[in-house]
């Protein structure tokens, strides 16, 4: 082939390397599906905890896609707002907030999350850590009281503090039905963030999201199965001190975790056998720190920690080459 | 190094351009420790700055006295000298100052700047340029840890100087006097730095080829401009 076909060919073909995908679902249209998906967290969590916090949410929502708009202005880089992922990370935060939180705490939360631990990256793709959580990180160490003052559902009376079913097990020491039956943890009619209780909410987005083969399975079926397995051992070696796995599984912010945080995209490894060691591992520290560490719950730190190993299991499960000797 | 020899120059080199924090990055480990206030960022400054002062004018006395091989354990019971003496009088004079700072102040004795500068520069240089590379040093850390103690002291405690300057309803975010907000104020200062010099260095670049242009089409026909345009 002389030059000039070379060149000719090459202006008429796009030259890239594998893998090569031919997919329908684009990374926008997948973002606005999670966000679709995020609804019936939503709708319960203002359901049980009062129409305030929409305004949580919604300051939440302003703080990511205006730091977001802001970044990108100074980058001198195209506004990307559309693409969703600035409003799916703003609706996240606002989701594992606690109900009546200050809404400026949101804002500010979610000025750290894309700024910090997002754009600091290079923007979306690039980030190590979900910026959802490293927003909910850093307003756990900025705020710590408000951030751990639990508003009972206000069904009852508004602005009623009751401690979660998790640190009711953690330091009431009530043992395997300790005051909550796992038919309200399901629904979700019990204290703890905005969008996470509800553990029935939290299943019909992922259903949804793997209709639409926006989530993999493995990643919450990984979690599931290593929690039930994790918190099954030491519930079989005591069962009066530890509580069960069913509880462990619809308490605190779990399912939440393993549907919309631990399946993002960027920040999960990228084989099967990988998705899988991820989420079990996940699940070891989830168990570790609600029954030995020092708080009550561990999904995020949990989260948190494993994607920073990713990179690492992505690298040990890298497939073989077809064709190539064992 | 600095193209001139003057003492101005050595003094000016420790402000910025060579500044141990945020060009150097050295004795990071004081500096996300002890930066919770202005107050604490000073003292800290402060004391180093003396023990650098003075351990690099002796250093630089002594150059010729001491073994190549012994350089640094000679250098190190110069700088523990000071930092003994510094300990003691600040435990006597300042005791609120002292239990703040805790170990930090016996541990000036392995800060990376002194016996950097130690090294680097009393060893090789006259006693007055030691003496005024020293204070520029020392000026240029003292700098940092205010700029960085006056961020952290405001977030994290809506104080500057221990007197209330944000009102009751700002609530100080924790974190900022917490471990990971000395690491997070650093780390967008070093941003901020880098940022800066880029700019810089990305100006005088062009700045050079525009000058190199021109001078080479007034000279040379059109056949030189490609090797310009190279450089």
């Amino acid at each position: 082939m002389d030059a000039a076909t070379a060149v000719e060919l090459k202006n008429k073909t796009i030259l890239t390397s594998t893998p090569h995908v031919h997919s329908k679902l684009s990374a926008q249209k997948a973002m606005w599906l999670v966000v679709i998906s995020l609804l019936p967290p939503l709708v319960m969590g203002v359901i049980y905890f009062g129409l305030y916090q929409l305004v949580v949410v919604l300051a939440a929502l302003a703080g990511a896609v205006m730091t977001e708009s802001a970044i990108k202005y100074i980058r001198k880089q195209k506004i990307t707002i559309l693409d969703g992922s600035a409003i799916i990370t703003g609706l996240l935060l606002g989701l594992i907030v606690p109900p009546g939180l200050n809404p400026v705490f949101a804002f500010i939360g979610s000025v750290v999350a894309i700024g910090f631990g997002k754009e600091v990256f290079g923007g979306l793709g690039y980030n190590i850590f979900n910026p959802a959580l490293v927003g909910r990180a850093f307003l756990q160490a900025a705020y710590p009281v408000a951030m751990t003052t639990w508003s009972a559902p206000a069904m009852a009376v508004d602005t009623v503090t009751k401690a979660t079913p998790l640190s009711l097990f953690k330091f009431e020491a009530i043992a395997s039905k300790g005051g909550v039956d796992a038919m309200s943890l399901f629904l979700g009619n019990v204290g703890g963030s905005i969008g996470e209780t509800s553990s029935i909410a939290i299943l019909v987005g992922m259903v949804f999201l793997i209709a639409m083969k926006v989530l993999n399975w493995r990643v919450p079926l990984a979690m599931i199965v290593g929690l039930l397995l994790f918190s099954g051992i030491f519930w079989l070696i005591d069962p009066t001190k530890f509580a069960s796995p069913i509880h462990h599984l619809f308490m605190g912010g779990f399912m939440f975790g393993a549907v919309y945080m631990a399946s993002d995209w960027v920040t999960s490894p990228v084989t099967n056998k990988g998705i899988w060691i991820y989420g079990m591992a996940i699940s070891l520290i989830v168990v570790m720190i609600r029954l030995f560490g020092g708080l009550p719950e561990g999904v995020m730190y949990a989260i948190l920690i494993m994607n920073g190993f990713v990179p690492l299991i992505n690298r040990y499960t890298k497939p073989v080459i077809f064709g190539a000797e064992k | 190094m600095s193209k001139s020899n003057s003492p101005l120059n050595d003094f000016m080199n420790g402000i910025w351009k060579q500044n141990p924090i945020f060009k150097q990055v050295l004795g990071t480990c004081p500096t996300l420790a002890v930066t919770v206030s202005i107050v604490n960022g000073v003292a800290m400054g402060l004391a180093t700055t003396f023990v650098l002062l003075f351990s690099s004018l002796i250093i630089s006395m002594i150059k010729k006295l001491i073994p190549n091989q012994v350089r640094i354990a000679a250098y190190i019971v110069v700088i523990a000298t000071f930092v003994t003496i510094v300990d003691i009088v600040m435990k006597a004079q300042f005791p609120d100052l002292s239990k703040a700072l805790g170990p930090f102040i016996p541990l000036i004795v392995v800060n990376c700047i002194i016996l950097g500068r130690a090294e680097a520069f009393a060893s090789k240089n006259t006693v007055v340029r030691s003496g005024f590379d020293a204070l520029g040093m020392g000026a240029g850390f003292t700098l940092a840890l205010i700029v960085i103690g006056s961020i952290r002291e405001i977030l994290g405690s809506n104080k500057l100087f221990g007197f209330v300057v944000l009102p009751d309803t700002v609530e100080p975010m924790l974190i900022f006097i917490l471990p990971a907000g000395a690491f997070l104020t650093l780390g967008i200062l070093f941003g901020i730095a880098n940022n800066y010099e880029q700019k810089k260095k990305d100006k005088e670049i062009q700045k050079a080829i525009t000058a190199e242009r021109s001078t080479k089409l007034v000279t040379a026909p059109a056949s030189v401009q490609t090797e310009t345009e190279e450089a």
